[in-house]
């Protein structure tokens, strides 16, 4: 009998926890790298809107980062393997900013870390500037990817979720623009597939959040980098959050650091992992040396 | 008539052929019957698409010749969103779109119904050009 595994098996378990949000019930799944055994600084990874938790698998199975970083990455209600709260088909799903923070606090304190890394990428990018304004006591640090206090849009997001328009193909081919040109094929397209097959109106509700409800301009000044040191890091590809706008709101918040990095677009971690891990490791390096 | 000028011309000729020799991407657009306005510079080309095969490209002006959706943009941002590797910015017509080296304009229902496809017909020169 044969005991070693006869297939590749990776070091990545997934896992349900409940998590009451705005009143409700919501069953919220979560992975993480097994290669960290719990002793790491946990590392809490936020997906993009309209997307879901696997945009950050490569960075669980890197032993670099894992050596140091519990990566541990959950998906929002209504996105990827968790759940939309009972009644949801009798509701427009909309995220507001109370809501995503009450989601990633109440995640954080439901799974006992103490004080996480919390990196974001684009919404998520967005809320960590909220997270390091109003939860700073918390957090060892944040690293927002494709991040700013504000962007201007680019298209009505009315065309996100209708009847005569199919909503994955719409979402997918919209942003397919934001992946850089020089991304291997296979990780632009396993990103796409995360838009791809995005549940109906999701992205769209995600937007109501980046759009509508988070707009730091007046705010991003008061965030204090000594309670919670702050990086930025923006792909020169990404049209959507520009490196324009990324050096701007690096301006405005003294002793954050901004980096543009080449040839990646707004996708960093799943477009081109091999590449993002270069901007990354250098990043999570200095925060090893964090109190 | 200048190289670059020449350039685009040879592109358009070629159009029909890198799309309508692609069964995959005629596949993608087989639900597609309209004819949208590609313009360059002051140039239009009148696309007619027939089940995501071109099927014919009228070089205009030709007068009162109806249209779904136009893409517009100058010779040289085609020129720069036809390279193998574009510049941040020229990447996408979308980009191209939010800052104002491209209109994107009409019915633009038959486009976003079909977005992928389009997309990759207007890019589709890319393969000819690269640099």
């Amino acid at each position: 009998m044969q005991t070693k595994n006869a297939a590749e098996i990776e070091p990545i378990v997934g896992r349900y926890i409940h998590l009451q949000l705005g009143g409700r019930d919501n069953r919220v799944y979560y992975e993480e790298s097994v290669l960290a055994e719990n002793t790491g600084i946990p590392f809490v990874c936020l997906h993009t809107a309209g997307a879901d938790g696997r945009q950050f698998r490569h960075l669980m199975t890197d032993g670099d980062i894992t050596r140091n970083f519990r990566v541990i990455a959950f998906d929002l209600p209504w996105h990827g393997k968790s759940l939309p709260p009972i009644g949801y088909h009798e509701e427009e799903y909309r995220l507001t900013t109370e809501g995503y923070v009450e989601a990633i606090t109440a995640f954080c304190r439901g799974l006992g870390l103490e004080r996480p890394v919390v990196m974001g990428c684009s919404m998520g990018g967005r809320v960590v500037l909220e997270l390091a304004l109003h939860h700073s006591e918390e957090l060892r640090a944040v690293i927002g990817l494709e991040a700013s206090d504000y962007q201007e849009p680019w298209y009505d997001t009315e065309w996100l979720h209708r009847p005569d328009v199919h909503g994955g193909e719409v979402c997918s081919a919209l942003i397919s623009g934001l992946v850089a040109p020089q991304s291997p094929d296979e990780y632009r397209w396993e990103t796409l597939w995360g838009y791809l097959s995005s549940g109906p109106g999701v992205f769209k509700g995600d937007l109501h959040f980046y759009r509508q409800d988070s707009d730091y301009r007046d705010r991003s000044a008061q965030i204090d980098t000594d309670r919670c040191p702050m990086f930025l890091l923006t792909g020169e590809y990404d049209f959507s959050c520009t490196p324009e706008d990324t050096e701007r709101t690096g301006r405005s918040i003294s002793g954050s650091e901004v980096t543009i990095m080449k040839k990646l677009g707004h996708f960093p971690m799943s477009e081109n992992p091999a590449h993002f891990r270069s901007y990354l490791l250098p990043v999570l390096r200095k925060i090893l040396t964090m109190p | 008539m200048d190289k670059m000028s020449h350039v685009i011309t040879h592109c358009i000729e070629q159009l029909p052929g890198l799309v309508n020799g692609n069964p995959q991407l005629v596949w993608r657009g087989r639900f597609l019957n309209t004819t949208f306005l590609m313009k360059i510079d002051s140039r239009p080309y009148y696309v007619t698409i027939k089940e995501g095969r071109i099927e014919d490209i009228q070089s205009g002006p030709a007068l009162l010749r109806s249209w779904s959706f136009a893409v517009k943009a100058s010779t040289q941002a085609w020129l720069k969103h036809w390279e193998t590797f574009p510049e941040p910015g020229w990447h996408d017509i979308f980009s191209m779109a939010k800052t104002g080296q491209a209109s994107i304009e009409g019915d633009l229902h038959p486009l976003m119904a079909n977005l992928r496809y389009v997309k990759e017909v207007l890019a589709a020169p890319r393969a000819m050009i690269g640099g």
